[in-house]
């Protein structure tokens, strides 16, 4: 694994109260959608998951018909959709905008997608103020850090590291209490939507037989971004479509009982198109960025691209025994846990952390509460696969190869099976517990020591089953 | 005469706890088959298929398809290894279909131990007794690639003697998972923390699974902890009397 990753992971374990806070706050998010999914709380739970899937891959083998059906509907309602190949191009395009309007003041809603591209970075790189107006988003973009999940973005943080934060960037008394916490942003970002000129949001589903973003949030913030300023820019992966509106009956039902244990968020908006003649509110340019980065290379591959069904409901994290354990800081991407996983090699490249897909256990908690059924630990075994090709090609980890060849080999011929097993018996004195301490050699061989480094070994038992079985 | 099932002990029953396939065959004897162990049986592939090394697995998935190509049944005292046998082989040789008909074959033979003895035998006691508090360890690959869940708790509440106490955690990993134990021995290690906090917490003095692998870093915690709790494979426990 690469040092930077192995650092992350160490600090993120050590720390105890952090530990803590991402344990209460992920085993919060267990219960509540345990309760929500209970065969009483939502009886056709497993069926709409088939269904998700079902629709999912369906739309994901036809994206370029959806595509356009959905391109054409935004037209029609006066809209208009961008495709951007990557970063540079969505940056691009908003701050071409910008200029053209005058722009000063842009309000966002959480996004991962911008996430992904550093929009906010690219902005203010260009002077142009990108103001996040989620609680957690505003609490992470003063605070400078990137999201530690992908619904609860600033689940790491204590009402207390809120507080001493408020206190330090916006000059207000040190405040511990949420709600209070809430309307100190409340009253600086109520500023913000008034005097901004552009809202950028994400976009949760982009409906194709309807032109419209859906977007689900809690806070009303979404709405606001929407609706305050006069420009209205939703950007999105192209992979956020789905054909028809009655499709959101499957995934709204799903998305966030998944994410947060509620049956529907507070908010659920429903976007198409400017503000129409007559109409008394909405934007009077509405905008739909259509994101690939990466995305079109999936497509091509039958047996990874169910990938791209993710709705980012956050679920497989909060189930996820790693991301309880090493955080959402220790991935390399901003996407984290099983899913950050499974996309970021795709994405990127699986030059970019080579280790990854292999940070997990394969326990399969994920795919048992992804409401897309998405398989990660089957997706996480083929990106393992490439890894060890891609490392062959380069003739790296030639030990290792070597090694399982060695054992494939052995493994193939029992008899040799048998006697090696028997040589490493033979310098593992069976001594209740103590074995292997008596060979210096062996303890120090990486994986022994690697396993010594956390846990005893079982003692060893002298004989091993073939040998008592034939004595039985 | 009786029904000859075979048993697949697995690698590390072999050479780190026989006493665990000794007493599988010790229960399915007591049930009336007659258990054969093909000597020329080694491992199933699965810690090379794991990691990555997908020649290498197949290679020693072909061998195992081999060895148990004639038997009737085959028994596993692991969830683990009934997973890459039943769900994995088939995906191993997509360019070779004869390899993988045998492995189509073999595959509705092939039994986790204690859904063989529920399903096939039909039995939920096996008349076995054992004087002890226990905790149940649910092995990942078991609960959530059969969906075996009731099953063992059901075979351990009919232990004359045994009170079962639910862990609070019980379906979490416990951090095995195999060369991911070595590669990431600080996650592995924190992942079997919280899985002995929640077995101390319940006050059991014994920890139960399906699988040795998971009951190899449970006990090693344990070890390390100092923790007076000791493991038992499901099939050591039905053994009892």
């Amino acid at each position: 694994m690469s040092v930077a990753f192995d650092e992350k992971v160490h600090k993120t374990l050590a720390d105890a109260n952090l530990q803590l806070a991402i344990y209460r706050a992920t085993a919060r998010l267990i219960d509540h959608r345990k309760l929500a999914v209970t065969a009483t709380a939502l009886p056709d739970y497993q069926e709409l998951r088939t269904q998700a899937n079902a629709l999912k891959r369906h739309t994901i083998e036809h994206l370029d018909h959806y595509l356009e059906e959905f391109e054409a509907n935004v037209a029609a309602h006066g809209g208009k959709v961008m495709y951007c190949q990557d970063a540079t191009e969505v940056a691009d395009f908003v701050l071409g905008l910008a200029k053209e309007r005058a722009a000063q003041l842009i309000v966002k809603s959480k996004s991962m997608t911008t996430e992904e591209i550093d929009l906010n970075e690219r902005l203010e790189h260009h002077n142009l103020e990108s103001v996040e107006t989620d609680l957690g988003e505003y609490i992470l973009q003063l605070a400078h850090q990137r999201p530690y999940h992908i619904v609860a973005p600033a689940l790491h943080l204590t009402r207390y590291d809120v507080g001493d934060l408020f206190a330090r960037t916006l000059g207000v008394a040190n405040e511990t209490v949420p709600e209070k916490q809430a309307l100190i942003a409340r009253g600086v970002l109520r500023q913000k939507f008034l005097a901004a000129d552009i809202g950028i949001t994400g976009a949760n589903f982009l409906v194709a037989d309807s032109g419209a973003v859906v977007l689900v949030e809690n806070e009303g913030n979404a709405r606001l971004t929407t609706s305050a300023p006069k420009i209205h820019i939703a950007v999105a992966g192209i992979e956020k479509l789905i054909p028809r509106a009655q499709d959101l009956a499957v995934f709204l039902r799903l998305l966030g009982r998944s994410a947060t244990g509620q049956a529907l968020t507070v908010y659920t908006s429903f976007l198409s198109g400017p503000r129409r003649a007559g109409e008394i509110d909405g934007p009077e340019e509405f905008y739909v960025v259509l994101l690939d980065n990466g995305r079109t290379k999936l497509l091509a591959d039958s047996g990874k691209r169910e990938s791209l069904y993710c709705i980012r409901c956050g679920a497989c994290l909060n189930h996820c025994p790693v991301y309880r354990k090493i955080g959402g800081h220790s991935f390399p991407w901003v996407y984290s846990g099983p899913i950050g996983a499974i996309i970021t090699p795709q994405f990127m490249g699986i030059e970019h952390e080579p280790s990854l897909p292999f940070a997990s256990s394969l326990c399969g908690a994920c795919a048992e509460v992804c409401p897309v059924k998405i398989d990660i630990p089957k997706v996480l075994l083929e990106l393992r696969a490439e890894v060890k090709q891609a490392e062959e090609r380069g003739g790296k980890n030639r030990l290792e190869r070597l090694a399982f060849k060695i054992w494939a080999w052995v493994m193939c011929h029992p008899r040799i099976y048998e006697m090696a097993a028997m040589a490493a018996a033979s310098v593992a004195p069976s001594e209740n517990g103590k074995w292997l301490r008596s060979a210096p050699a062996v303890m120090n061989l990486p994986p022994v020591r690697a396993w010594l480094s956390q846990r005893d070994l079982p003692p060893a038992p002298g004989k091993s089953f073939r040998e008592l079985w034939r004595k039985r | 005469m009786a029904q000859r099932v075979s048993i697949f002990v697995t690698c590390i029953v072999d050479q780190l706890f026989p006493n665990v396939g000794l007493a599988m065959a010790d229960v399915l004897e007591r049930l009336g088959y007659q258990v054969d162990f093909p000597e020329d049986q080694t491992c199933c592939g699965q810690p090379a298929f794991n990691t990555g090394y997908r020649a290498e697995a197949c290679q020693v998935a072909r061998h195992f398809l081999k060895v148990f190509r004639d038997s009737e049944y085959v028994v596993v005292p692991s969830g683990s290894c009934t997973s890459m046998i039943a769900h994995h082989f088939h995906d191993l040789f997509p360019g070779d279909p004869d390899v993988q008909r045998a492995a189509n074959e073999l595959r509705p033979r092939v039994w986790e131990f204690s859904k063989f003895v529920l399903e096939v035998a039909g039995v939920d006691d096996v008349g076995a007794r054992l004087e002890d508090v226990v905790t149940y360890h649910d092995s990942c690959h078991a609960l959530r690639e059969f969906g075996i869940r009731d099953g063992p708790r059901r075979l351990l509440a009919n232990v004359r003697g045994l009170e079962l106490r639910e862990m609070d955690a019980a379906e979490e990993c416990c951090g095995f998972g195999g060369t991911f134990s070595i590669k990431f021995p600080e996650i592995s290690g924190g992942m079997a923390g919280t899985k002995i906090d929640s077995i101390v917490r319940t006050g059991a003095k014994t920890v139960v699974s399906l699988d040795s692998s998971c009951l190899m870093q449970i006990q090693g915690a344990l070890a390390r902890a100092a923790l007076p709790v000791r493991t038992m494979h499901l099939a050591e426990v039905l053994a009892s009397r």
